[in-house]
């Protein structure tokens, strides 16, 4: 039993092929039915994000199933074949097991690190659990996958850091203020940035929010986006020192805000810390703010720094975790070969004795004067010879085969000695401990 | 057996020390998880010693300068697992424990023999009015081992150096609220201590005060911390001015501890 892989990412595709193979959440029960009915392919799973669609399968024939997974991706979605082709990328073996744990790692992502791939992978598992078309194989491998992704994000700071500028400005409140749950967000003017900012402190907990605009109207209905209060431009510095993290991306051409301004608002705050956040270009927000006591100014350019650090951060960490993937693949291996070797030893035994059984019948059908002393030494005599020949293999298959490669010792016997398996070793499942 | 204890004992410390400063430098969770331990053990064996003390002196173990100084890191350790387990802030160990150390280093160069309990101490009050102190004291280091964190963290986020120290020290708002938590505790202790003091005064000496330097110098100490909790309570003194004022009021402290009683003969010099 083989474990493929087939599918395409940010990294092969552009967004407008990705769009088009991508797989409907409310309808997986569909594609995932017309997986498993094909020949070949006992189990499946669908992965559909916005940044990769990849089917997970299990199947006896790597290449048939192959071909067979890429024809249902063309024909489910009624795109070209041929196209389709040039994107597609193909895992099977040790390469399969690593990419779905590279995958569920993150370290496949766009952004490395980034943690929501984990839950879509969980996701697309409970599709596939749901619609029972996975089984035993996969099953155990995607838990495998999501206790690797856990290792690899306790164990490293692959994710530990922030990598947009709207979530460093949020980890930074963090670092003056500790808890955001009490605090509240002042958003001068309007602009992309400066609202992403705003809803990830929302997103964060923070109390309240207050928007001020020259034009009173943005304002307003900036507010009421945010659940926040609107303040006319006028009465800035009358409710400034109300708020403790203040996002300024004003068209100004001047500094809006100084230093001189905030000795007032300071003294109201009973010098509780403030945290501005400058996104504006000409800045809003003299520098000479950062130098009041208990006040932080970052800009927009501080914030970039921070995410760059970041990101040179998680670079170094993903060798870690690439580490970690490597130990995880070789143990996962072992498991999933020493699932083979039972039910092979069994046919391997089966095999040899149906001839001895065979021959020996033969033998004494034709033998009149044999004494049932007699018959009793035959059956000794072919049993020990078969135990003798049977007993170097099996022990090397039980011991893992020479160099971990059990699967070769296993195909090997199978093709050599024409062995049928039928029902996989599931009394082995067990010993595979996450 | 008390001498092996006490230099197990500051082996122990040392030990804690060199983990939470290699922690604070390459944090990894065998390092953390040890000095945890050690810290933990090198107070249980100092509060036996100290115990083991009582007993062998027949009065409280802080009449010298040697028992004091062993008390005070005693007390340091204590106050720090205390806030250590409340607010989860592991590093805190890090500016605490080496201050321990050298407390308990300092206390080596003093005479380390069981002294006769002057007459004048033979009081109940001597538990009463030295403990108090010390514990107080203690919080004060505690304080001043936050202040010093605070004014690092508060560097790098001015200086906009966001690296591997600043992500392991807490947040400004809970090194702040650590100070005050501990001035809170800290402050009353000083107050007791030295009402405890003026009471026991009368009794041994007949007076309630007497301007001795020491007395003179905790009132200073007391004065400093005043001013801080005041500040706090009503204009806001919080943040960076918080912790230098507390950085200064545990230098004070010292010298009332140390400086008084090694420079300044007077009614509470017992060496």
């Amino acid at each position: 039993m083989n474990i493929i892989v087939v599918g395409l990412s940010h990294k092969t595709a552009p967004v407008q092929i990705r769009e088009k193979v991508a797989f409907a959440p409310t309808q997986m029960d569909k594609p995932l039915h017309q997986l498993v009915a094909i020949p070949d392919v006992t189990e499946a799973i669908i992965v559909s994000t916005c940044n990769r669609v990849e089917i997970y399968a299990c199947t006896r024939d790597i290449a048939g199933g192959m071909a067979r997974i890429k024809r249902f991706l063309a024909d489910y979605h009624n795109f070209p074949l041929e196209t389709l082709e040039q994107h597609l990328y193909t895992h099977h073996g040790e390469e399969a097991i690593r990419h779905v744990f590279r995958v569920a790692a993150s370290l496949d992502s766009m952004v490395v690190g980034e943690p929501q791939i984990l839950g879509q992978i969980k996701t697309a598992y409970g599709y596939a659990a749901e619609f029972r078309t996975s089984g035993i194989i996969l099953n155990r491998f995607l838990h495998k996958a999501f206790s690797v992704a856990k290792r690899v994000r306790t164990e490293t700071k692959i994710a530990s850091s922030a990598v947009s500028v709207a979530f460093a400005a949020v980890e930074l409140a963090r670092k003056i203020f500790n808890d955001l749950t009490d605090k509240t967000v002042m958003l001068i003017g309007a602009g992309e940035m400066c609202e992403l900012a705003a809803k990830h402190f929302l997103n964060n907990g923070v109390r309240g929010v207050m928007v001020t605009n020259r034009t009173f109207e943005r304002a307003v209905k900036l507010a009421e986006e945010f659940d926040g209060k609107a303040v006319p431009f006028e009465d800035l510095f009358d409710q400034l020192h109300k708020a403790d993290i203040i996002l300024s991306s004003t068209g100004a051409p001047h500094c809006i805000i100084g230093p001189r301004d905030l000795d007032d608002v300071m003294r109201r705050r009973k010098l509780k810390p403030m945290f501005f956040i400058d996104i504006a270009v000409p800045r809003d927000i003299d520098p000479g703010v950062n130098d009041v006591e208990n006040v932080y100014l970052y800009t927009v350019d501080d914030l970039q720094e921070v995410v760059a650090a970041n990101l040179q951060q998680r670079a170094e960490e993903a060798g870690k975790a690439e580490e970690i993937v490597n130990q995880e693949i070789g143990q996962y291996f072992k498991w999933l070969s020493s699932l083979e070797v039972t039910p092979t030893i069994v046919a391997l035994r089966a095999r040899f004795d149906e001839v001895r059984r065979t021959e020996l019948e033969k033998t004494v059908a034709g033998w009149k004067d044999l004494t049932p002393e007699g018959q009793k030494r035959l059956e000794a005599l072919t049993n020990a010879i078969m135990n003798k020949l049977l007993h170097p293999p099996t022990s090397l298959l039980k011991q893992g085969g020479q160099g971990g490669r059990t699967d070769l010792y296993v195909d090997a016997l199978r093709a050599l000695f024409d062995l049928n398996l039928g029902v996989q070793g599931g009394e082995e499942l067990g010993e595979l401990e996450e | 057996m008390n001498a092996l204890m006490f230099y197990v004992t500051l082996l122990l410390y040392f030990a804690a020390t060199v983990c939470y400063l290699v922690y604070l430098v390459k944090p990894q969770p065998a390092t953390g998880t040890a000095s945890r331990w050690l810290i933990t053990a090198g107070f249980v064996l100092h509060a036996t010693f100290t115990l083991v003390r009582y007993i062998q002196d027949g009065h409280t173990p802080i009449t010298n300068l040697h028992e004091s100084l062993s008390f005070f890191s005693l007390s340091v350790v204590g106050v720090f697992i205390f806030f250590e387990r409340k607010f989860k802030i592991f590093i805190l160990g890090s500016f605490i424990t080496p201050l321990a150390l050298i407390l308990l280093l300092v206390s080596t160069l003093f005479p380390m023999g069981i002294t006769p309990l002057n007459p004048a101490l033979k009081s109940k009050w001597l538990v009463v009015h030295t403990v108090v102190a010390f514990v107080g004291y203690a919080s004060f280091a505690v304080a001043f081992g936050a202040a010093v964190m605070y004014l690092i963290q508060e560097r790098f986020l001015k200086r906009k150096k966001l690296g591997g120290l600043f992500q392991r020290l807490p947040s400004l708002n809970t090194l702040d609220d650590i100070n005050y938590r501990c001035l809170t505790l800290g402050f009353p202790l000083l107050t007791i201590a030295i009402i405890s003091g003026a009471i026991w005064a009368e009794t041994a000496w007949g007076t309630y005060w007497s301007w001795d330097p020491k007395e003179t110098w905790s009132l200073i100490t007391w004065f400093v911390y005043a001013a801080l909790l005041h500040g706090r309570l009503t204009t806001g003194w919080r943040g960076r001015k918080a912790a230098i004022l507390s950085i200064v009021g545990f230098l004070v402290m010292l010298f009332t501890f140390l400086g008084v009683n090694l420079l300044m003969p007077g009614l509470h010099s017992y060496k």
